[in-house]
C-alpha cells in the first residue's frame, strides 16, 4: 500500500459488553465498615417512601471494573496519544500538576458551606486567579461562577441587559456575526434577545458597513469572536467598538480564541465591554471527555454592580469573605461559587508559565498554525488568504469534484493516526476544515499531520473510495446515526 | 519554522494586530514557578482550608467516601484528555461509558431516559423547568420553599426574562410541601411544580399526592434531588414528569462547590425537548454495536437561537465519576450504603432531640435533619470550630422564621464518637443559655 501511515499502527484491543451483561448477583466490589450506631428498621423510618429494590444495578467485582473502564479507555482517542486539532477546541496539553494539586486534601474535600474563616485558602486561589484574569484580559472585574462557556455567555448577557436596563431600555437584539459558534445565538434566545446575524467580508472579517447599518438603539451587544472562527484577527476591532458604543451597544467577546491572544493583546485594550474565557481552552484544564469546563466572565468597570452573586471581597481585616448584598445583580447563575476545581487547575497553570510562558505559548500556537496553512496550501482550498491566527480554516472545494467532502476526510485522517479537525463549523465556509493545533505540538507531530494531509489529498485523487469508506482501522466502522436518531435507543434493557 | 513560513520573526505573525493594541509588556503576573513551588503553594491553602476538620454539613454537598479506583480510572488520559465524542469511530469509550450512565440514572430514578450531563443541581432544575414550559405551552411555575434556597436563586435568574413568573408554596410543621398553598398557587397558566425531595430539610415528600395536584391542573411535576445517596433506600419519585438531579454525592469530591455533576432524567415521550447530550445506540456498517450522539437536532450547533439549550460542554468526566461509583456500589452495596446513611441520622437526631428541638420529626427524613436552639447557632458553631469541627448550617440567612436553627447532615463517614461529642457541645450550650436565662428570670422576679 503506498499510502502508508508512519505515525500509528493497528493493535490488537480487548472487546467488552455492557457492565450489565457482566454482572451477576453476589459479585462486589465495596466494602463498609461496621456500623458504630444502632441498626434501624427501613419500614418503620420510611413507611411508603421505603425503596425496596434497585432493579437493574449491576453487580460486578473490582476487578472486572478495573479492566471493564480500562478496555473503554483504550477505545479513544486524546491528546495524551497525539495531536488532536479540533478547531476553536484549543486541545493543548493537559499538566499533571494541575491534577495533583487538585486533588490536594483541604482543596479537594472542602465543603462549599464551611466557614469563611476556615476557607481562606480556597478564597485565596479565587482572589489570585481574579486578578491574573483581569490582567490577562486588561478588564476591571471578574466573575468565575459560570461552569462553562456557554454558561459563562449567558451570564455576561444578563449583565448586558441588565446594564441597559439601569439606563432605562433593555433593548431587543444582539448582533452576532455569520461565522459565530452555535452557542452565541442560543443564548442570545436564553436571555430573550433576538438574533440578528451580521454578515462577513470578503476577508472573512465583520462587514463594517454592514455592522454600520444594521446598528442602532434597539441593538444591545455584538457578540464578536476574536479571532474569529476562521481564525482571522478582525482588524477593524476599534471600527467595531466605535459604531457600538456611539449607539450606546456593548460589545461582547467570545473568548474562545484567547489562545491567540495571550500576552500579546488584551481584549479590554481594544474596546471589548464583557467577555467570557474558557479555561478548559486557554488555560490548560482537561476537557474530560466533553467537560467540565469553567466560563469566568471578565467585564468593565459600568458592569461591576450587575455581577452574579456572591462577590469576593476583602475585609477591613484583611481576611476574604464572600458579599452576597448586591442589590443590582442579575443574581446567582449556579449553586455555590463555580467550578472551583478548574480554578485551581488554571492558576497552576498561570504559575508554571508566568509572564514569559504565557507569551510563548501564544507564538507558539500561533506559529505552528501558520506552519500547518504553509505546509498544506496548495493541497486544500483556502477561501480566504487572510493572515491566521492560531487555527487556519480550509475548505473541501478541490476534493469535492471527486465526491469527497471535508468528514470524509475527517474519518480518513483517523486511520492515520490523528483526531479529525472540525467540520461542523464556521457555516461561512461550506465543507470546512479548521484546524487548531495549539502550542503543545512538536514540527515532528506537525510533520506526520501534513503528510497525512498530503497522503490523503492524494488518494482523493487515485482512490476516492477509500477516503469514502474511512475510517479502516477503527474497532467500528462508521456508524448509522440516521437509525439512532430515527429509533433512539438511550439505556439497555434487559433481553426480556 | 519561521523560515519554513517565510517569516523573519514570530513578530511578524502577530501584525494583523493593530500596533496600538499591542502588549509591548510584561503581563503583571508572578514569574514562572517550578512545579515544586506550585504544590507547595497548593499545599498550604490546603492548610488554610479546613484540613483536619469533621463536618456535619450537607446542604447539596455531601462527603461520602470515594473509592479509590475512581480517581485511578478517570486518571487515564484516554478519558481526562479527550474532548466531547463528536468522531463516534474513536470515542467509544467515552460513549459506552455515558450508555451506562443513561441506564443507571433511570434504574435509581424510576424515569426511562437521562442525558449525559448538565452543569449541576441547580442548573439542571432551572432547565428542567424550561422544558416543562416548552412542552406545555404555558408560563408560571410553582416552586416549593423547601426547594434549596440557591436552586431557587438560579431558578429565578433563569426564568426573569423568560417571562416565567414564579410563586412560592411554603411548607407544614412537619418539613413537606404545605398542599393547601400548593393548590392555591396553580393556575392554569401553570407549567410545572418544583419541587426537592428529600428536601433542603432532609425530609421526604410525599410524591404521589403532589403529583396528583400538579396533574389535575395539567401541570407537569418537576423533582429535584440533591442527595443522589439517598435513592438507595427512598422510592423514587416515579410520578414526576422530570427529574432534575445532582449527583455529587456519588463518587465526587465536594471541591469547595464545584465541579459537580447535574443530571436530567425524563419519559421518553418527551425526549425530544430535553437539553443536553444524548448517547444512543446503533450499528456499524458490519452490523456491530456501538454509540453515537444523537438526536443532536435539540443542540445548539444545529439548531442555534431555536436550541432546546445553549448547553456545550458539560461535565462528561465527573459523570465518570458518578458512573464509576454506580459501579463499585451497584444493586446491594447502594442500598446498604444509604442504610447507614439513615443509621447514622436517625441516631444524631434522637441524641440531639435530648438536647435542642429537632424540628419535623414525624415525617420520613434521609440523611439531614433541623436542630433548633436556644443559643445562636453562629456561635455554637464557633465554639465546636474549637474542637476542630464544623456544625450544621445556619438556616437564618435562608429560613428566618425557624430562628435558631441549623441544618446537619450525617453521612457513613459520620463516626458515632464525632456525634457524640457535637451533640454534648451542643448540650453544654443549651444548659448555660438556659440557665442564664433562668438567672434573668430569677433577677426580674
Amino acid at each position: 500500500m503506498k499510502h502508508m501511515t508512519r505515525k500509528a499502527t493497528r493493535h490488537v484491543n480487548q472487546n467488552e459488553g455492557l457492565i450489565f451483561e457482566k454482572s451477576s448477583p453476589g459479585k462486589a466490589a465495596w466494602k463498609l465498615p461496621p456500623l458504630d450506631v444502632p441498626e434501624v428498621d427501613t419500614a418503620a423510618l420510611l413507611g411508603a417512601s421505603e425503596r425496596k429494590d434497585l432493579g437493574n444495578m449491576p453487580e460486578v467485582s473490582e476487578i472486572e471494573i478495573i479492566r471493564h473502564f480500562t478496555r473503554l479507555s483504550t477505545w479513544n482517542y486524546a491528546i495524551d496519544l497525539g495531536m488532536y486539532p479540533l478547531g476553536s477546541c484549543t486541545m493543548k496539553y493537559n499538566p499533571r500538576v494541575n491534577e495533583a494539586v487538585a486533588r490536594v486534601e483541604g482543596i479537594a474535600n472542602g465543603h462549599p458551606y464551611q466557614p469563611e474563616k476556615i476557607s481562606q485558602g480556597a478564597l485565596h486561589i479565587i482572589k489570585t486567579l481574579s486578578e491574573q484574569l483581569i490582567e490577562i484580559t486588561g478588564m476591571d472585574a471578574i466573575t468565575l461562577q459560570p461552569a462553562a462557556g456557554a454558561h459563562g455567555e449567558m451570564t455576561g448577557l444578563l449583565m448586558v441587559r441588565a446594564y441597559h436596563q439601569s439606563k432605562g431600555n433593555a433593548r431587543k437584539k444582539i448582533l452576532i456575526p455569520d461565522s459565530a459558534h452555535g452557542t452565541n445565538p442560543a443564548t442570545a434566545a436564553m436571555v430573550n434577545y433576538a438574533v440578528e446575524n451580521l454578515k462577513s467580508d470578503s476577508r472573512g472579517m465583520v462587514d463594517i458597513a454592514a455592522l454600520e447599518a444594521q446598528m442602532n438603539e434597539d441593538v444591545a451587544a455584538l457578540m464578536l469572536t476574536n479571532p474569529n472562527t476562521l481564525g482571522v484577527f478582525e482588524q477593524d476591532i476599534h471600527k467595531i467598538a466605535d459604531i457600538l458604543h456611539a449607539k450606546g451597544g456593548l460589545l461582547y467577546m467570545d473568548g474562545a480564541n484567547m489562545n491567540a491572544l495571550v500576552g500579546k493583546v488584551r481584549p479590554g485594550d481594544f474596546g471589548v465591554d464583557v467577555m467570557h474565557l474558557n479555561l478548559h481552552k486557554t488555560f490548560s484544564t482537561p476537557h474530560g471527555g466533553g467537560g467540565p469546563g469553567s466560563g469566568p466572565v471578565a467585564i468593565k468597570k459600568a458592569l461591576e454592580p450587575f455581577l452574579p452573586t456572591p462577590v469576593l471581597t476583602k475585609k477591613s481585616d484583611g481576611t476574604l469573605a464572600f458579599d452576597y448584598n448586591r442589590p443590582q445583580s442579575v443574581g446567582r447563575v449556579r449553586a455555590f461559587y463555580g467550578n472551583f476545581g478548574m480554578f485551581v487547575r488554571a492558576l497552576a497553570y498561570i504559575q508554571a508559565n508566568g509572564p514569559d510562558g504565557l507569551r510563548q505559548t501564544t507564538e507558539d500556537a500561533v506559529l505552528n498554525a501558520n506552519y500547518i496553512r504553509k505546509g498544506l496550501e496548495g493541497t486544500y482550498d483556502l477561501p480566504y488568504s487572510t493572515p491566521t491566527m492560531h487555527e487556519v480554516v480550509f475548505s473541501d472545494k478541490l476534493q469535492l469534484k471527486k465526491g469527497v467532502r471535508t468528514m470524509d476526510i475527517a474519518k480518513r485522517l483517523i486511520d492515520y493516526g490523528f483526531h479529525p479537525y472540525t467540520t461542523a463549523f464556521p457555516l461561512i465556509v461550506p465543507g470546512a476544515l479548521m484546524i487548531e493545533p495549539t502550542e503543545s505540538e512538536s514540527k515532528e507531530e506537525m510533520d506526520l499531520f501534513i503528510e497525512a494531509m498530503k497522503s490523503i489529498a492524494e488518494e482523493v485523487e487515485e482512490d476516492p473510495q477509500t477516503v469514502l469508506d474511512a475510517p479502516h482501522s477503527t474497532r467500528v466502522s462508521r456508524l448509522d446515526e440516521t437509525a439512532a436518531a430515527r429509533k433512539p435507543v438511550l439505556r439497555w434493557k434487559p433481553a426480556s | 519554522m519561521l523560515k519554513a513560513i517565510g517569516l523573519r520573526s514570530v513578530d511578524d505573525l502577530f501584525a494583523p494586530i493593530p500596533a496600538e493594541y499591542r502588549l509591548t509588556r510584561d503581563l503583571n503576573i508572578p514569574r514562572q514557578m517550578a512545579e515544586s513551588e506550585i504544590v507547595d503553594f497548593f499545599r498550604q491553602r490546603s492548610r488554610e482550608n479546613g484540613d483536619g476538620y469533621t463536618s456535619f454539613l450537607g446542604a447539596g454537598a455531601y462527603f461520602h467516601y470515594r473509592p479509590v479506583i475512581i480517581d485511578s480510572l478517570i486518571s487515564r488520559g484516554e478519558f481526562l484528555t479527550a474532548y466531547t465524542p463528536y468522531q463516534a469511530e474513536i470515542s467509544q469509550g467515552t460513549l459506552q461509558s455515558i450508555f451506562e450512565f443513561q441506564t443507571m440514572i433511570c434504574e435509581l430514578t424510576g424515569m426511562e431516559v437521562a442525558n449525559a450531563s448538565m452543569y449541576d443541581g441547580s442548573t439542571a432544575a432551572a432547565e428542567g423547568v424550561m422544558m416543562a414550559v416548552r412542552l406545555t405551552g404555558r408560563r408560571s411555575v410553582v416552586v416549593a420553599r423547601s426547594l434549596h434556597p440557591e436552586y431557587r436563586e438560579v431558578l429565578a435568574t433563569y426564568a426573569t426574562h423568560q417571562g416565567m413568573p414564579l410563586s412560592v408554596a411554603g411548607f407544614n410543621d412537619d418539613g413537606r410541601l404545605n398542599l393547601k398553598e400548593l393548590e392555591k398557587s396553580i393556575t392554569p397558566e401553570t407549567a410545572c411544580v418544583l419541587i426537592q425531595s428529600p428536601n433542603f430539610f432532609g425530609t421526604i415528600e410525599d410524591i404521589g399526592t403532589i403529583a396528583e395536584i400538579a396533574h389535575k391542573h395539567g401541570a407537569m411535576l418537576v423533582v429535584s434531588i440533591a442527595e443522589a445517596v439517598s435513592l438507595g433506600i427512598v422510592e423514587p419519585p416515579r410520578e414526576a414528569d422530570v427529574i432534575a438531579m445532582e449527583a455529587q454525592s456519588f463518587g465526587v469530591p465536594l471541591g469547595f462547590g464545584g465541579p459537580y455533576c447535574g443530571v436530567i432524567a425524563t419519559r421518553e415521550k418527551y425526549v425530544r425537548q430535553m437539553p443536553g447530550r444524548l448517547v444512543g445506540q446503533t450499528v456499524d456498517k458490519q452490523g456491530k454495536r456501538g454509540f453515537v450522539l444523537t438526536l443532536a437536532t435539540r443542540e445548539q450547533h444545529i439548531r442555534r437561537e431555536k436550541a432546546t439549550s445553549n448547553i456545550c460542554t458539560n461535565q462528561a468526566l465527573v459523570a465518570l465519576m458518578v458512573n464509576i461509583f454506580m459501579t463499585v456500589y451497584g444493586k446491594v452495596g447502594l442500598k446498604e450504603l444509604a442504610k447507614q446513611n439513615l443509621a447514622k441520622t436517625a441516631y444524631a437526631a434522637g441524641q440531639f432531640a435530648k438536647h435542642g428541638k429537632v424540628l419535623f420529626g414525624g415525617t420520613p427524613r434521609f440523611n439531614e435533619f433541623v436542630v433548633q436552639t436556644s443559643e445562636d447557632p453562629y456561635a455554637i458553631n464557633s465554639r465546636l470550630l474549637g474542637h476542630k469541627m464544623v456544625g450544621g448550617l445556619p438556616m437564618k440567612k435562608f429560613y428566618p422564621e425557624l430562628g435558631n436553627a441549623a441544618l446537619w447532615c450525617c453521612t457513613e463517614l459520620t463516626t458515632r464518637s464525632a456525634i457524640d461529642t457535637a451533640v454534648g457541645l451542643v448540650a453544654e450550650s443549651e444548659r448555660s443559655v438556659r440557665s442564664a436565662k433562668e438567672e434573668v428570670e430569677e433577677v426580674a422576679r
